[in-house]
């Protein structure tokens, strides 16, 4: 076998054990909002600001993945329970990284993330300058 | 000063490029390491999956000797691929608990009779709430724990008979 197409059979091996959900109905709370408004308000900011671990690129609220559909269901029972989000978002974060969240914290490693929108703003602020100053003239 | 800063946006895009090109030539690791590596396993209990088998909780997994837990599920494919490895391992008299996620106990019991059985216990976790637990985001999983219940390595995806050698190795440091 060449080697693309030893590639080809493993991407297809790959593809097939993503693809593959089980028979179980959803989890509780993975399609269900929470019976108090202002609690499944909460629950549905946070989920929209956790990254699916199948799907990697959306969030758990946009997923239709089983395990997407468990994590929901945990951020709601625990929101249900009381917990604050924060507490939830870190709990997830201390067994899967930064990397589960979207909201990036601010931190050495992020503050050029922060910086570069300011930084740009006054780049640009600068660059007008000239041309403010031609106008008046 | 003026020449040079005309040069400015060039090596911008210039930079832009660099950071790109080298994003494309890094290949993409899509799995998601447990940051539990290292640490002691999260405390849990879970209900027998089969009638043949006792279920799994945390304590059963601090029992002096290192132990492997193997994340699994009927409907996984490559879980297939791997039971003549766990079978191997069995064979070589190592212990092997299994969690079953989002499964029904029929169908694990005809997985088993179909791939034969290595597990010592096996839990069910309808709901994948000890997956997420244990920073696991998918089937297969393996995990290495040693004799006081502290997480020592996690293998994503299913062992291949040629990773079976790093295996032994992290359950003989285990020990």
């Amino acid at each position: 076998m060449r080697p693309w197409r030893h590639s080809i059979a493993v991407l297809l091996l790959v593809s097939t054990a993503t693809l593959a959900q089980s028979s179980l109905p959803p989890a509780r709370y993975a399609n269900t909002q929470l019976e108090d408004p202002r609690q499944e308000a909460e629950a549905k900011a946070l989920m929209e600001t956790l990254r699916c671990l199948v799907c990697q690129g959306q969030s758990i609220a946009d997923s239709d993945a089983d395990l997407a559909g468990d994590m929901r269901s945990l951020v709601r029972q625990r929101i249900k329970a009381g917990e604050r989000p924060e507490a939830i978002r870190a709990w997830l974060i201390e067994r899967y990284g930064e990397w589960v969240s979207y909201s990036p914290p601010l931190e050495p490693l992020t503050w050029p993330l922060w910086a570069a929108p300011v930084v740009l703003l006054l780049a640009g602020l600068w660059l007008a300058r000239g041309r403010f100053r031609l106008k008046r003239r | 000063m003026k020449r040079l800063i005309l040069w400015a946006p060039l090596a911008v895009f210039a930079g832009f490029l660099m950071v790109v090109a080298f994003g494309l030539k890094r290949p993409p690791d899509p799995a998601i390491h447990s940051k539990l590596v290292g640490k002691p396993m999260p405390a849990f209990e879970l209900k027998p999956a089969v009638a043949e088998h006792p279920g799994l909780s945390s304590e059963d997994l601090k029992q002096g000797a290192p132990r492997l837990v193997n994340v699994f599920a009927s409907w996984c494919v490559p879980c297939i691929a791997e039971a003549p490895v766990l079978m191997e391992l069995k064979r070589r008299g190592v212990p092997i608990d299994g969690i079953a996620i989002r499964d029904r106990g029929e169908d694990v019991a005809a997985f088993l009779a179909r791939n034969r059985d290595p597990y010592a216990h096996i839990g069910t976790d309808p709901n994948s709430q000890v997956q997420l637990a244990l920073g696991s985001s998918g089937v297969p999983e393996t995990f290495v724990v040693d004799g006081k219940g502290v997480i020592r390595l996690q293998h994503i995806g299913a062992i291949n008979p040629n990773e079976l050698g790093d295996i032994i190795a992290a359950l003989e440091a285990a020990k």
